[in-house]
């Protein structure tokens, strides 16, 4: 039974969840819905409904270029990441390391730092490296999959060292007292009990570089730019609604990702 | 299977001292119990055993091998944790064949071992069932039973039955123990559960503030407690403060004097008494001491009566009388006469 002031608190909550819900998810409808426009300067009520804008978004040389390279960028910045987060992770919390949170907040500061700070930064950075050594940096696949491994890398180690300290310590040493040595542990043991933090972190650092704007328009040179970046250029000359049928094949794209992940580890339990 | 001696083991975080000169011998195919209060040291000086903590100071042998610096790895003690610590993603019988996997035995030995292992434990058929499918009682058995599968040569057990409800406890203390005469296991228990430890041990050790207090089998902790704290650690004592007058009188503090055969050397000192070894009214009659005590609180507790009572202004103790049938059951405020014999008390220094 519930009294009238806790019933009251339930419709707050409620109302709350309700309207911040609608917040997040009402650009997506609006996109979604103006993709199927067929008039070409998006303007209400729609004139007519159309699939054709779809079809016009393999055709867009800039944006399936941009796809391929942010697909390249997005995987390789998301497996170097795991490769440096989970070490980094696991000398975090199993291991009293000096200087340990501040070598933590180290790792989770490229998450709170703006884009364009970051962008900067990197910008000068690769430019003085390029001077001093002579190698091709600024523009470069290395370049930009060096920088987006430092956007990837907070994610990995947030939900990695929070999935670490989750498992339980005792079961590493079950193994070791069975006979694991250390590296069998961590295969057989440590690994799979932190499985679905590493699956999370490894998609989330993916869509966090796939959809990187700020930070790639510094680090982006001649005939190789990011989808985002296709995009943005795209919109500097045209608003017509291949924009909006891109952004939706996006959507679609990450939430199938997030939900067949979430088919293997509940997403839920993890961030 | 083999023999277990520690010797002189030590540990030390910083200036703290948990385990301090540790000395064990415990043979072939015996079940000690490590007991102590919280903090005393006995889980460190486990897993120094099992090879998790890395001594200060001392040596570990097992059978003939020092494994003082062995890694956890090589040293073949297989341990039961408190937590169980099953590992979540593999099935009971890949859990219990974890230890054989690592010992190289083929796949097709593994299986028989499995499937013995578990039946020792009565788990026969759960073989496809992950941790998380099993009652609490039954993750105890496939711990015990992983451990055991791997033919260990000492058994350790770190507070075993703790997070077992009190009647699964009960029927699992008797289930280890039969299991470990049976396979003839070195065994060494953790526990804080006095009455766990007197049923289960062979032989006893106290522990408190790291160091070893008395190494015994239940009746001589319970006759001969070495010193004051294992007297009020096994069992429950009375104790009255004083100091030995002349030999074979003991003074406490109120100005009683008794008579006591372990009075021995002179100085101050605390009598210690067995509460159920007093006796009251008639049954008092023949004791080298008598007083009257005035009840200051009468506990029911079924078979037994506890029975506060002072002496006098200083002297205080606990007396424990059976509940036999129409036997008056004394009340506050009453006046009773209490008495033992000069050979109960055991004498301690005083620890103030």
């Amino acid at each position: 039974m519930s009294t009238p002031r806790t019933s009251f608190g339930r419709m707050a909550l409620n109302g709350a969840a309700g309207l911040s819900l609608g917040f997040i998810l009402l650009p997506l409808i609006f996109v979604t819905w103006l993709a199927f426009f067929r008039q070409e300067i998006p303007s209400f009520p729609p004139e007519g409904y159309s699939l054709k804008w779809f079809s016009a978004v393999p055709g867009n040389k800039n944006f399936v270029e941009g796809f391929v390279l942010s697909l390249q960028v997005g995987v390789l910045a998301t497996l170097i990441g795991l490769l440096l987060g989970v070490p980094a992770s696991l000398a975090l919390v199993r291991h009293r390391i000096a200087l340990g949170p501040a070598v933590n907040t180290l790792l989770l500061l490229p998450l709170v730092m703006p884009g364009i700070v970051l962008g900067t930064s990197l910008y000068v950075f690769q430019i003085e490296t390029e001077i001093a050594t002579g190698l091709p940096l600024l523009g470069s696949l290395a370049g930009l999959v060096a920088a987006h491994t430092l956007v990837v890398v907070p994610w990995v180690v947030r939900l990695v060292t929070a999935s670490l300290q989750g498992s339980d310590r005792s079961i590493e040493e079950a193994a070791q007292n069975l006979g694991a040595g250390p590296l069998t542990t961590f295969w057989r043991i440590t690994l799979p009990s932190i499985r679905p933090g590493i699956v999370a972190a490894g998609l989330f650092g993916f869509v966090t570089s796939f959809g990187n704007l700020e930070m790639s328009l510094f680090l982006v040179g001649p005939g190789r730019i990011t989808l985002p970046i296709a995009i943005l250029q795209y919109l500097e000359w045209k608003i017509d609604p291949t924009v909006a049928a891109a952004s939706v094949i996006q959507i679609v794209l990450i939430g199938a990702a997030m939900i067949i992940t979430d088919r293997y580890v509940k997403l839920s339990r993890v961030v | 299977m083999a023999r277990l001696s520690i010797e002189h083991l030590n540990k030390k975080y910083g200036d703290l001292t948990v385990v301090d000169d540790v000395t064990i011998d415990i043979a072939d195919g015996e079940f000690l119990v490590l007991l102590g209060p919280s903090g005393c040291g006995k889980t460190t000086t486990l897993r120094m055993v099992a090879g998790f903590v890395p001594p200060s100071a001392g040596k570990l042998t097992i059978g003939t091998r020092d494994v003082t610096t062995l890694p956890p790895w090589k040293r073949n003690c297989g341990l039961v944790f408190q937590s169980y610590a099953l590992f979540p993603h593999m099935t009971v019988a890949e859990n219990v064949a974890f230890g054989l996997e690592m010992r190289k035995v083929s796949p097709a030995d593994r299986g028989p071992r499995v499937a013995e292992a578990l039946r020792l434990v009565q788990l026969a058929g759960f073989d496809e069932r992950y941790p998380r499918q099993l009652s609490g009682g039954q993750q105890q058995r496939v711990a015990l039973a992983r451990a055991l599968a791997m033919e260990p040569d000492v058994l350790l057990l770190d507070e075993p039955l703790s997070n077992l409800d009190a009647k699964l406890r009960q029927e699992v203390r008797v289930e280890i123990r039969d299991l470990q005469r049976k396979l003839g296991l070195t065994t060494i228990m953790v526990t804080h559960d006095q009455e766990e430890a007197l049923t289960m041990a062979d032989r006893l050790v106290v522990m408190e503030k790291g160091q070893v207090r008395q190494i015994g089998t239940q009746r001589e902790l319970y006759e001969k407690p070495a010193d004051r704290f294992v007297a009020g650690f096994i069992g429950r004592s009375a104790f009255l403060d004083g100091e030995i007058a002349a030999p074979g009188r003991f003074r406490t503090k109120g100005g009683l004097d008794i008579a006591c055969g372990a009075a021995t050397a002179t100085g101050a000192a605390t009598l210690a008494l067995r509460p159920e070894r007093i006796a009251v009214a008639d049954e008092a009659a023949g004791c080298a001491n008598r007083f009257e005590a005035k009840v200051e609180h009468a506990s029911y507790l079924g078979a037994l009566l506890d029975i506060h009572v002072s002496l006098s202004e200083h002297d205080r103790m606990l007396l424990q009388i059976p509940n036999r049938q129409g036997a008056a059951e004394p009340k506050p405020g009453e006046t009773i006469t209490i008495g033992w014999g000069q050979d109960a008390g055991l004498v301690y220094p005083r620890e103030d």
